[in-house]
């Protein structure tokens, strides 16, 4: 019998024409709540959806959506590895940021020349990523500390360290801004021209996107490591029981999660700013849990949660010249959340409930035969 | 003091404009079919601060001069250059001119969207990095103002000991801190003056938890502070409280905040440091208006009145003499302050 939580997490997999239905019981659901907000504040939901369709059909809007998409999709995946395993890595939003923190004061130094600065690059942040990650998992292994509390804490000083890192060591004053050096011309990331009818080029980092959203598949479905990590997901003492060591699957668990965390800022500061500004963004991890939640830890679901989640994002400028607050973007993707959870879980009752009522159908039937003989 | 302003960019542009620069060519615009855009920091309209301020002079430009069609585009805390820059362009593709930046986080997306529409005017506030022929930059000479709100606290205060707390410890915070660190050594060298910032940047949580501010100014109070200034943005309101608590005197910063704070700590609000922001934004659209318009930077300070105190509640009628005497010395450049 699954749980909830299974449920939620994507552990168990709904077949046939139930798993086209609860995606689009989730969007009706979605567009039916926001009609009402959106009539509630006294403007018209068919306009608004039809601006928001306009926006997203326009080239430059596609690219600048692909571009945001591709930072969420990766640190959607950064959360998922952690929720099939029962882990939960708040803790992606600091690792990403003091990943790209210590990356950037690396990056800008130019250490090395080209090519190879770029690579320096992603492996400082890589290797931050998952030493921040690796704290919390040890703590949880050695001194059980649940992972929500000490990331949350780590966030924390990963801000903290981050503050200090640019004030006191690699921040250049530019006018009111304090930032890191900019890499230099020829260790930047280009884009590329994929979207006809914009100049706005496509972030070359979703390459790697769309590399680690294979390789998130393969780990956990065609490898021994990704069977052990559902396998502990599931059940804790079956695990143990069939010898795999739960807690060097925490800790590696964690370590592979701060790995793609630490790769979440890579394409802001290699292929965008080119500095750990101000305006760096901020908040990323949380967008993966909501889209990891959205994508219900499936590679091409969240790929999907993704670029919802950007285009919603990004929209909210257009919304607003037609007067509407951007508020309502919150509240759309609040609701899609929630709509996506109920959805799903509506269509799994009722498949449980129908292959009781089989069940007992066709136990009833010879319990019938039996009464008869007696 | 807004005539004034107007009066004396318009001498400046004359100026600018006889040497010869070669700035694009807006003549006079009509009021009535210019559309304004205005893209707002994070906290927006109703910040009670820094936005608000932007805000109230667009209210005045729309009351005062007949603007017809203005549009406020609002910041998502998190976002990046490119989804500023793209604010920026969603507002100049719908025909949006002049369009004005409030604050320094616009930087980056200035200098990349300005240049694709040579037509369009742009504003950005507190930036001298972005330019361009159709880029003016409206500066405030936050050290003056904070000079006599210095002076101010000095004057006030009976324990010889007053206290600073800024948000985040920007470049640009740091001229208000020295600015008033200058005016209270100024009347009195031997007072001891606080300083405590409540983040680093480029963590921004500091201008928005007033919890820290409160902690901040409640530990100069208990160590015998009796004036704190805040220039903390959000977190200012945790330094009114704990003056409250106190019934020490706080500074306020931006807007009049003894108009603006929440009621009940508004008694303890000796005066506030304004920054005109509203004068600016009236002032650049007035000059668009009548052609006058300067590309670069202009810097409102005391001469201007880009900068100034308030006097609201009364608190300070016995010393104004004094701090109005200490204003007319730094116009005259009597007193030279310094930013840095």
């Amino acid at each position: 019998m699954s749980t909830f939580l299974d449920r939620l997490l994507g552990r168990v997999k709904l077949s046939g024409w139930l798993a086209l239905v609860a995606p689009l019981l989730a969007v009706l659901f979605a567009a039916v709540i926001t009609s009402v907000v959106l009539l509630a504040t006294g403007k018209a939901p068919l306009e608004t959806f039809n601006a928001l369709a306009q926006y997203g059909s326009q080239p430059r809007t596609m690219a600048v959506i692909v571009n945001t998409g591709t930072e969420y999709y990766i640190s959607a995946l950064a959360v998922a590895i952690g929720f099939r395993m029962n882990l939960f890595n708040i803790g992606v939003d600091g690792q990403y940021r003091l990943a790209a923190v210590v990356a950037a004061g690396v990056g800008g130094a130019a250490l090395l020349p080209g090519v190879l600065n770029i690579i320096l690059i992603v492996v400082v942040a890589v290797v931050v990523g998952a030493l921040w990650a690796a704290i919390a998992g040890l703590l949880r292994v050695t001194r059980g500390v649940s992972e929500v509390i000490s990331t949350i804490m780590l966030n924390s000083i990963a801000t903290g360290i981050g503050s200090w890192l640019v004030t006191n060591h690699f921040g250049v004053l530019r006018g009111n801004e304090l930032a890191t050096k900019e890499l230099p011309a020829d260790s930047r990331v280009p884009g590329m021209a994929l979207i006809p009818g914009t100049q706005l080029q496509v972030t070359g980092f979703i390459v790697l996107a769309l590399v680690l959203g294979i390789a998130y598949y393969v780990l956990l479905n065609r490898t021994r490591f990704g069977f052990e990590l559902r396998a502990t997901g599931q059940s804790e003492s079956a695990a143990v029981a069939s010898g795999i060591s739960v807690k060097k699957m925490i800790v590696v668990t964690m370590v592979v999660s701060g790995v793609v965390a630490g790769l979440i800022g890579m394409p802001e500061l290699l292929g965008a700013s080119y500095k750990y500004s101000t305006n760096f963004p901020t908040g990323l991890g949380f967008t993966g849990i909501a889209i990891a939640l959205l994508g219900r830890n499936n590679a091409v679901g969240m790929a999907i949660g993704a670029l919802l989640w950007s285009f919603l994002d990004n929209s909210s400028d257009t919304l607003q010249l037609l007067d509407i607050s951007k508020e309502i973007v919150a509240i759309m993707q609040g609701v899609i959340v929630l709509s996506v959870i109920i959805a799903y879980e509506l269509v799994h009752r009722y498949r449980i409930v129908a292959e009781q009522r089989r069940v007992s159908r066709e136990l009833a039937t010879p319990q019938q035969a039996e009464g008869a003989a007696a | 003091m807004r005539s004034i302003a107007v009066l004396v960019v318009g001498a400046l542009v004359a100026g600018a404009a006889a040497c010869g620069g070669k700035p694009p060519e807006f003549s006079g615009s009509d009021a009535s079919s210019m559309k304004v855009g205005l893209a707002y920091d994070i906290g927006g309209r109703g910040d009670q601060s820094f936005n608000d301020a932007a805000a109230s002079g667009l209210d005045d430009a729309k009351r005062n001069l007949g603007l017809r069609t203005v549009k406020e585009l609002e910041a998502t805390p998190g976002e990046t250059d490119a989804q500023k820059s793209e604010r920026l362009r969603v507002l100049a593709e719908a025909g949006y001119s002049p369009i004005i930046a409030v604050g320094y986080a616009y930087s980056e997306p200035m200098k990349r969207v300005a240049p694709d529409f040579p037509a369009t005017r742009f504003a950005i506030v507190d930036d001298t990095m972005a330019r361009g022929p159709n880029i003016s930059n409206l500066l405030f000479a936050e050290e003056q103002g904070s000079f006599l709100v210095g002076a101010a606290a000095a004057l006030k205060s009976r324990t010889g000991h007053v206290g600073f707390v800024g948000g985040v410890q920007s470049p640009l915070v740091k001229k208000f801190e020295i600015g008033f660190t200058q005016g209270v050594k100024y009347i009195k060298p031997e007072d001891t003056v606080d300083v405590k910032y409540v983040a680093q940047p480029p963590d921004l949580t500091g201008f928005d938890d007033p919890a820290k501010g409160r902690l901040a100014a409640q530990g100069m109070y208990d160590a015998g502070a009796d004036v704190v200034y805040q220039a903390a943005g959000g977190s200012g309101a945790g330094v009114f409280e704990a003056a409250y608590q106190q019934h020490a005197w706080a500074i306020g910063v931006d807007s009049d905040q003894a108009k603006t704070a929440a009621p009940e700590v508004r008694g303890n609000i000796l005066t506030s440091m304004l920054k005109k922001v509203d004068v600016a934004v009236y002032d650049y659209i007035a000059s668009i208006l009548d052609g006058t318009v300067k590309s670069g930077p202009t810097v409102y300070d005391l001469r201007l009145g880009g900068v100034d105190y308030s006097t609201t509640g009364g608190h300070i009628r016995d010393i104004q003499p004094r701090l109005e005497e200490l204003k007319q010395e730094i116009i005259v450049g009597k007193i030279k302050v310094r930013a840095a």
